[in-house]
């Protein structure tokens, strides 16, 4: 289901909007979220309402809740595949988390889903998947950083290139094992790139970061929430509020080359909480969001 | 001659209290120099005991074993990053320097509910 947008380095840059989805977790059914798949049904929902269709989604992981029973996690696989194709835009990507690969070391996701790190160009931008779960340890690997090396090559330091993986590619939060042990590797291969912007999952929270010259955005989940490590040392899911069951889940809108100056990576990112009523930035979101079907 | 014997049971008895006394002093020795041993058992998804409570400055080795499959042992703070295999145990030694209270995790995959395995090491002055 992957196909590649040719090949050719120094396309022009040209204005475009994508959505970043992560941790819709199909499959999980508990306390802290006894909705399963609505938010993820929501989301879909919104994005083939929004008023400027997206050129992409980009999914960042933990598409799926584990399960033991391998007939069990396939058929948790099928259904997000059937919910995710609801969307109607013209290109969806996955990148697998530990919930989808670290059982079987992404055997299963790979059946089903494709190579679990890849990467293809979309008018003038590079992206790239990451696969920073399907070893036992938080980690890229050697194998996978020689092909990033090996990919990157043929592209001048100032390409625009966006990064999606799961988890975090810095130490984020360690002892919650927000971190990829050899991030540092993954981002000394992209050092000598300036214009680079990392999306993630896992964290289950919007986030910000900037290490050197790069951005790195977390993302929203598509079910329960983590608190803000900050305030709280202890990494339990925040409770389920049945007054606003979508209330801190939410999904992302990425302005590509605002601006539309070429050979640039002027990205604007809108984060849309599911339980919004309100959302300035893209018209008509507003009356879309009065109407929620939960 | 019997001056010569006399004298060779003087020594006898010297060097027998000697050893003796290298003896019992030995263990002792070894009992103060060698780090206090800490055992903890890793099995999905939990670390047995879950809290454990260490001295800045003392040395100790931990001795870690996995009851089932292959599990992580990670506490940045200690620069401890081990493995713990079912086939034997892992030991590490070292000496916290800083004080506090600090979360250990599982950072290898070991099944469904990895993400909750984790223990807390405090650090005391």
């Amino acid at each position: 289901m992957f196909h590649f947008l040719g090949k050719q380095s120094g396309e022009k840059v040209t204005p475009f909007n994508f959505i970043q989805l992560s941790d819709a977790h199909v499959g999980f059914n508990g306390p802290p979220d006894p909705l399963g798949t609505k938010a993820f049904e929501r989301a879909v929902e919104i994005v083939n309402k929004l008023p400027q269709r997206p050129d992409l989604v980009l999914f960042t992981g933990d598409l799926t809740h584990d399960s033991e029973d391998k007939d069990v996690h396939a058929q948790r696989m099928k259904q997000f595949m059937e919910i995710s194709r609801r969307m109607n835009v013209p290109m969806i990507k996955y990148v697998p988390g530990e919930h989808d690969a670290g059982l079987d070391g992404g055997g299963l996701y790979r059946d089903i889903f494709g190579e679990s790190y890849y990467s293809f160009d979309h008018r003038g931008v590079h992206f790239i998947g990451l696969d920073n779960v399907s070893q036992p340890k938080p980690e890229v690997g050697t194998k996978q950083l020689d092909w990033l090396k090996k990919d990157l090559s043929r592209f001048h330091k100032s390409t625009p290139i966006v990064v999606f993986t799961h988890r975090p590619l810095f130490d984020l939060r360690p002892d919650w094992e927000w971190f990829t042990s050899d991030g540092d590797n993954v981002m000394n291969v992209l050092a000598p790139y300036d214009n680079v912007t990392v999306l993630y999952g896992h964290i289950h929270r919007d986030d910000e970061h900037e290490v050197g010259h790069v951005h790195h955005y977390g993302a929203r989940s598509l079910i329960f929430a983590f608190p803000d490590p900050e305030k709280t040392g202890d990494k339990k899911p925040m409770p389920f509020d049945k007054e606003q069951p979508f209330k801190n889940l939410g999904i992302r809108v990425v302005h590509e080359n605002v601006g539309g100056k070429p050979q640039t990576n002027t990205v604007a990112i809108e984060e849309v909480e599911l339980t919004a009523r309100e959302f300035s930035g893209i018209n008509g979101i507003q009356q879309l969001l009065k109407t929620p079907n939960f | 001659m019997k001056k010569f014997y006399a004298l060779e049971c003087v020594s006898g008895t010297v060097l027998l209290a000697v050893v003796l006394a290298l003896a019992l002093a030995r263990p002792h020795a070894a009992r103060a120099d060698s780090p206090k041993v800490v055992e903890i058992t890793a099995k999905r998804f939990e670390f047995m005991p879950n809290k454990i409570t260490l001295k800045k400055g003392e040395p100790v080795t931990i001795r870690l074993t996995s009851a089932d499959v292959v599990h992580g042992f990670f506490l940045r703070p200690l620069k401890i990053d081990e493995l713990i295999s079912p086939d034997k145990p892992t030991e590490v030694t070292v000496t916290p320097q800083t004080a506090g209270t600090f979360t250990t995790i599982c950072d290898h995959f070991c099944g469904v509910n990895h993400g909750s395995m984790k223990m807390t090491v405090v650090v005391e002055e």
